[in-house]
């Protein structure tokens, strides 16, 4: 896929992918992640700024695809949840686990992975997946 | 007074057994068992590398050193399975980290050895006041020739120091390096898995240089084999850091926590800088630890730590060695071929 | 307000159809439709098609000149609307909106995709388009994954079994064993759809609308015009709402608020209520959308919609039957479905549906784009008062 393959695209991202960056709303308060350029509650009155979050969180729902898109084949079987950030906001990732450990309810850690390889020649995309968190 | 700072590992989850390699390449386990001194190895998942390896063991270190990214002045990561021929695994490190951008940044590559080099770069830009505080990396994903004697024992996995003068945790005494033109293992590029010299790698290689690097250090220092505590040696496998220690005059003792690789194999540049974080795990203040690193080309860094009192409170502020190593689960060579990429379609 | 309806039909069969391309399935479903209408070209104002992604499926754009080129239709308006898997439906909407403006009286609405020159992980990719490209797709989340996300979280909060899940398909395969233009005329059972492959856990492989070529379309024409048409069906209601785009930014995951909030602003315009309604057509992209779009249509009880499945309800014969034609098991040509859906209703308005609900008087068409960012619901009725 031809935007896969774009540097600029990937590069843009790679703050708020690499660190869990988000947007915090100086107006109302409101925390988000990802990041928005626009606080949809406030709108113009909003005052955005970057927000270092935990990354820390729990799995609200989750799936396994078996089927993956072009690009992803050798990863999968992979897990993917819906993860409610402990500051609030939900995002969906990559759960490192094996399937048969990953729960509803169960509290998951960040971590540094590679997302996708493009091609033999093309650039790695980093980002984090998440992990389930024993120690809770 | 500069020393280290701070320290973490990262050692992946997965586990091959020497008996599983060896049934597939109709060998007997026991003989290289006994060889080699080792019963499994690290091996990474489908999308771990010498970079994701390196964040981690990098988020660990900071923990432990208590502060912020930004005051990091150079970032230096050195392996022999950085992800690129061409970029550096530096820089992405920095960005997922958060330091930077004025940060100096370079990957290093001397085999098994860049890692402690890397060490040895930041110690001395800390020393001559161009930086406040330095971090430096040995990770790698190393591969070997599928049914070669290295294929038992090249493993995956990494180690971060962060170096500096304030609030350290380990004082840097001494430093001796030991470096000839010694080609006992190579990899020529855009070749998938290294060659090596078999015997020659044993006594004009490793023994050599780790224990020409070794006397050298203790000479410089004025130090003998009952002054330190503990002894790294780069482990290649369970059997020379042994006859190194040995050959020294070392009591074997003081290798006890110095020997994970007969449980997580040979992590090339992170193997004895993963072997000093285990030391470090354990280590009392006062306590003097001597690491001599080995690299193939060839060379060996050799350092004298003493222990501070300030251990006490920065070991416990992220996970220990040997917690990465209890973590693990086996898997078989299917898995393993699979996950290393050694089945070219 | 100005009255309109809906005065001719035509669809493709929907499947595989390796001989046939984009621009040869619209036309023919364009032409089916007029000759339905008893209508010439020379009769078409404006033409509008709904199109999810030609551009990423065969690398072709400008869809909307596409189609009326090739209906031999220029100089006339053409435009294209996207909204994901709900871009028939948009098309629809655009059209009634600009016959309801006074711009155009007679207009030409059509649905067309073809998605099989990909390869299917090359589909599975570019479907992800409906869902948020930079924190979805990116981290290899499918579509069937994001309504997985939902079944699970669902099964979860309101205790439904992976059986009565299975439920929808069965039901649906058996409606669609009557209909010639079904990609799939075979019935199955519950346990055919356990034993089905996992796609995305919890979804199998029957739970799912398969990947289409195919293209549908309808004529749509203003009182003037209709009034002579005896078999009119007229659109009595039409809404449109939005939500964010990711999954993961909605409140709730199982229920989908863009078509609760479509569903409000068609039965109020329509004067009429969930029990009025006799056939609805809903968007079963996957089995569990259909589940719940009975609770976001008011036709059940948050939580309860899988009784009405239980019960037979909306089986042929039941109090409301939903996807009487086979649903999105039809077929799913992303671009098309909406109008396929419409077709249905007015088929079943007009009583020559497949399956026949018995004095069907009033309908319902329910499209989602993507995970729910994007709904639309028509109500249609024989005579409007």
């Amino acid at each position: 896929m031809s935007h896969r393959s774009s540097i600029p695209l990937y590069w843009r991202l790679q703050k708020s992918k690499y660190r869990i960056v988000g947007s915090k709303c100086l107006t109302c308060g409101t925390i988000y992640y990802p990041p928005k350029t626009l606080c949809p509650k406030c709108r113009s009155k909003g005052e955005l700024e970057n927000i270092q979050l935990s990354g820390k969180g729990k799995i609200i729902s989750y799936t396994v695809i078996r089927t993956p898109p072009e690009g992803f084949e050798k990863y999968s079987p992979y897990v993917v949840a819906l993860i409610q950030l402990d500051e609030g906001p939900k995002i969906t990732g990559q759960i490192v686990d094996n399937p048969e450990k990953v729960e509803i309810g169960k509290k998951v850690t960040p971590v540094f992975r590679k997302i996708y390889e493009d091609g033999e020649d093309g650039i790695i995309h980093y980002g984090v997946k998440w992990k389930i968190d024993e120690q809770i | 007074m500069v020393g280290i700072v701070g320290y973490g590992v990262y050692i992946p989850r997965f586990r091959i057994r020497v008996e599983e390699i060896a049934r597939v390449w109709n060998k007997d386990p026991d003989v290289i068992k006994k060889s080699l001194m080792i019963e499994e190895k690290s091996v990474p998942d489908i999308d771990e590398d010498t970079v994701t390896i390196s964040v981690e063991a990098a988020k660990n270190a900071l923990s432990r050193a208590g502060i912020d990214p930004q005051e990091i002045g150079a970032l230096y990561i050195g392996s022999e399975s950085h992800p690129y021929a061409v970029k550096p695994s530096g820089t992405i490190v920095a960005e997922a980290l958060g330091m930077g951008p004025e940060i100096s940044v370079v990957d290093t590559e001397f085999a098994c050895r860049a890692g402690t080099t890397c060490m040895f770069l930041c110690m001395g830009l800390v020393e001559a006041g161009y930086i406040k505080y330095g971090m430096a990396i040995g990770a790698d994903t190393s591969q070997g020739k599928p049914g070669d004697a290295l294929e038992y024992t090249a493993a995956a996995g990494g180690a971060a120091f962060v170096i500096g003068k304030n609030n350290i945790l380990a004082e840097l005494e001494g430093f001796y390096s030991y470096v000839t033109d010694t080609t006992d293992f190579w990899r020529r590029e855009g070749q998938s898995f290294p060659s090596h010299g078999a015997r020659f790698t044993g006594k004009p290689a490793y023994f050599k240089h780790v224990i020409e690097a070794t006397k050298g250090l203790m000479k410089k220092l004025s130090l003998k084999q009952e002054d330190f505590d503990y002894v790294v040696f780069h482990s290649p496998n369970g059997k020379f850091p042994r006859a190194a220690a040995k050959a020294l005059g070392f009591d074997l003792e003081k290798l006890k926590y110095s020997l994970l690789v007969s449980k997580i194999g040979n992590c090339y540049s992170g193997s004895s800088p993963i072997s000093l974080a285990n030391v470090l795990d354990h280590a009392k203040p006062g306590e003097r630890i001597l690491m001599t690193s080995y690299g193939s080309g060839a060379g060996s860094d050799s350092f004298s730590f003493v222990v501070t009192d300030k251990i006490n409170e920065k070991r416990d502020k992220a996970k220990k060695t040997e917690e990465y190593v209890n973590d693990k689960e086996n898997i078989d060579y299917g898995k393993y071929a699979r996950l290393r990429g050694k089945l070219k379609f | 307000m100005e009255k309109v309806a809906v005065i001719g039909i035509g669809c493709t069969k929907m499947g595989e159809h390796w001989e046939k391309s984009l621009r040869d399935l619209s036309t023919e479903a364009g032409a089916l439709a007029l000759k339905d209408a008893g209508l010439s070209g020379k009769d078409i104002d404006a033409l509008f098609i709904g199109n999810m992604s030609a551009g990423r499926f065969t690398g072709q754009e400008h869809v909307g000149a596409l189609a009326v080129d090739q209906a031999g239709l220029t100089p006339i308006p053409a435009t294209r609307c996207e909204a994901a898997c709900a871009s028939g439906s948009l098309a629809f909407r655009k059209a009634y909106l600009s016959i309801l403006s006074g711009h155009h009286k007679i207009v030409l609405v059509g649905g067309a995709e073809k998605m099989t020159d990909l390869k299917s992980t090359g589909s599975v990719a570019t479907l992800m388009g409906a869902g948020d490209q930079e924190w979805e797709s990116s981290i290899g989340l499918t579509f069937t994954g994001l309504y997985a996300l939902m079944a699970r979280a669902y099964m979860r909060k309101y205790g439904l079994t992976r059986e009565e899940l299975s439920l929808v398909p069965v039901k649906n395969h058996k409606h669609a064993i009557n209909n010639p233009y079904a990609q799939f005329n075979f019935e199955i059972t519950v346990e055919d759809v356990m034993k089905s492959p996992l796609i995305a856990d919890p979804l199998r492989l029957l739970d799912c609308s398969p990947i289409t070529d195919g293209a549908a379309a309808v004529i749509l024409a203003s009182e003037d015009v209709a009034k002579d048409f005896e078999n009119a069906v007229w659109i009595a209601g039409s809404g449109q709402a939005s939500d964010t785009l990711a999954l993961h930014g909605r409140e709730d995951v199982c229920r989908i608020r863009a078509a609760e909030k479509a569903a409000k602003m068609a039965y109020q315009q329509a004067g009429v209520g969930p029990d009025d309604i006799d056939i609805a057509e809903v968007h079963d992209c996957f089995s569990i959308a259909e589940i719940i779009a009975y609770e976001d249509l008011g036709f059940a009880e948050r939580g309860k919609g899988k009784d009405l499945l239980v019960n037979k309800e909306t089986t042929i014969g039941g109090k409301i039957p939903v996807n009487t034609d086979g649903g999105l098991k039809v077929g799913h040509p992303v671009g098309a479905t909406g109008i396929k859906q419409i077709i249905e209703v007015v088929k079943q308005l007009r009583g020559e549906a497949s399956n026949q609900v018995k004095d069907a008087k009033i309908g319902l068409t329910h499209n989602v784009g993507g995970s729910g960012a994007t709904a639309i619901v028509h109500i249609l009725k024989k005579e409007l008062d």
